[in-house]
């Protein structure tokens, strides 16, 4: 039961994935921006908190250093967005470039470097993927830090600060005229979406066993799928906003499911690629298309 | 007390496509002044008002409230001192957000905002009795999306959200004519009670003379960047409709003449 056996690794590749879909709908939903830069700080998560864990710092530690090291990266795109006036998808364009040559300086100089969980004391490996350990398996603390962080952004989005952020990104003009400094507010969720993005990375490297500079290739393609699949199957059944950002969790594990029931078909991992972006186009039209067919 | 003085704005300056929008503007309006402001299209009645409310800067001139001159501060800086209602009814409101959470980030203009809950309980109380007030059956609807409005709710909501934290100086940009004519002189009579209540310092405008008559103290009237007109109290309860378009066409003319 080759399928079977590979549903707990899709639930956690799903549930870490996840964690950057949640900043991607930060931005992409909430701030009503699409922000490219999560190719490359999803990346810099990941070549940060493995670097840091060979070095012997602790895993918490190096997990928190990873995602500061994200939100540099989305305060630098956010900076070229606001400050420097290019449009916001090519400012995260040039971040993601830029960001290539700085992961591999931090990789120092190598394409990629393995973490063991032999050698190191790692929050969550692939290994045990099947364990019936509690504390060795990966699952539940993956489920823990999720909960945790999806009811952070909730408690977040219902400050004056949060909401002052989601008026920017559904009414700028308004959000101004209410004394909103959207600047400002712009800056403080691409830095949060970022960090996000990076301890996504930072989890993911732990669970693989190594940190790659092209780890992040197409991740906004992954983000965008789970928002979207999200999105699409809990809209009639979630309204409550903690529930819509579970929704893009379970969006991210069931792209995963999927993904793994397509590699069972019998394409290889090299035809992935070109899966999701299927995929991703297929949930972006149906939707429209639906409505179409209504109009017509 | 709004005083501005010879106001200049240039828009795309040095090319093919240079406009004056503004053209040395000298206007002082007192506390409690209700202004209305006419002009045909282009006059740079918008302008005037974007310009005041720090959309954009100005080219010459300066803008000073109650002796502080804003001429350079940024528009999110300066909008504790105005509150704005737009023409377009959804530029107003977050469309995404809740009636009560719209209303929450009015209240907190020129507030810093920070890690407090976004919106009390107690809040909620007071806006459903400020909602019941204006009559639109929206007292009930705290917890809706904005969206699901109409357009002449979302102005009622809009002008609620601009007197709700009472402002040194309302600006309201033709904020009726996108309206139905009931919707539109039902949201003129709350935005004339709303003034009335507070005394608000008011600067209207409108295309509707009828209105620009019956409502205010003061009307001016513009073209081609400037003031042509300003009258007030007993002067102004004595202009006609007909007045109003005979000096129109008289602005017409010279505008043709001076091109």
């Amino acid at each position: 039961m080759p399928f079977i056996n590979s549903l707990p690794g899709a639930f956690a590749q799903g549930i870490i994935w996840g964690i950057m879909a949640l900043g991607v709908y930060m931005t992409f939903r909430i701030m009503n921006i699409s922000d490219l830069t999560v190719d490359g700080s999803i990346a810099t998560g990941g070549v940060v908190c493995v670097m840091l864990i060979r070095q012997g710092t602790p895993v918490v530690l190096a997990l928190v250093i990873a995602s500061f090291a994200g939100a540099a990266a989305g305060f630098v795109t956010a900076i070229l967005h606001t400050k420097c006036k290019i449009p916001a998808i090519l400012a995260g364009i040039l971040t993601q470039l830029a960001l290539y040559s700085v992961n591999l300086r931090i990789l120092g100089g190598k394409s990629n470097q393995p973490v063991s969980v032999d050698k190191y004391r790692l929050l969550v490996s692939q290994r045990f993927v099947r364990d019936i350990s509690v504390i060795k398996n990966p699952l539940p603390v993956l489920l823990l830090i999720t909960a945790v962080i999806v009811l952070l952004i909730y408690w977040f989005f219902g400050t004056e600060k949060g909401c002052s952020i989601r008026a920017t990104g559904g009414n700028a003009a308004m959000a101004r005229a209410q004394g909103i400094n959207t600047e400002a507010n712009i800056i403080i969720g691409f830095m949060i979406a970022n960090g996000l993005v990076a301890l996504s990375g930072a989890l993911l490297v732990q669970y693989q066993g190594s940190a790659d500079v092209n780890m992040g290739r197409g991740a906004i393609v992954i983000g965008l799928a789970a928002v979207i699949i999200g999105e699409t199957v809990f809209k009639n059944i979630f309204r409550n906003f903690a529930l819509m950002l579970t929704g893009v969790v379970i969006g991210s594990v069931i792209y995963y499911l999927v993904l793994q029931i397509t590699l069972q078909l019998g394409l290889n991992t090299n035809d992935l690629k070109l899966v999701s972006a299927v995929l991703v186009a297929l949930f972006l039209s149906v939707p429209n298309m639906k409505k179409g067919v209504r109009h017509a | 007390m709004l005083e501005i003085k010879n106001l200049k704005k240039i828009f795309n300056p040095g090319t093919i496509n240079e406009r004056v929008a503004l053209n040395g503007i000298d206007l002082t309006l007192n506390d409690g002044d209700f202004v209305t402001v006419i002009g045909g299209n282009g006059a740079g009645k918008s302008t005037l008002l974007n310009v005041v409310a720090g959309v954009f800067p100005v080219d010459e001139g300066t803008i000073i409230v109650n002796g502080t001159d804003i001429t350079g501060l940024q528009d999110f800086k300066r909008a504790s001192i105005f509150g704005r209602v737009f023409q377009d009814p959804m530029m107003g409101t977050c469309p995404s957000m809740l009636i009560e959470e719209n209303l929450a980030l009015a209240v907190r203009r020129g507030q810093k905002r920070g890690l407090k809950w976004g919106i009390s309980e107690k809040e909620r109380e007071e806006y459903r009795k400020l909602l019941q007030m204006f009559d639109l059956g929206l007292e009930d609807r705290l917890n809706n999306k904005v969206y699901l409005l109409s357009g002449g709710q979302r102005q009622a909501l809009t002008l609620l959200m601009a007197v709700i934290k009472k402002p040194e100086v309302l600006l309201l940009d033709e904020h009726t004519a996108a309206l139905d004519p009931k919707t539109a002189s039902k949201v003129l009579k709350m935005t004339q009670m709303a003034i009335s209540e507070s005394n608000l310092t008011t600067l209207m405008i409108t295309h509707n003379m009828k209105d620009a008559l019956e409502y205010g103290n003061r009307l001016i009237m513009m073209d081609s960047g400037k003031i042509i007109l300003d009258v007030r109290d007993g002067e102004k309860e004595r202009l006609t409709v007909n007045d109003l378009m005979g000096l129109f066409s008289v602005a017409k003319d010279s505008m043709l003449l001076t091109k």
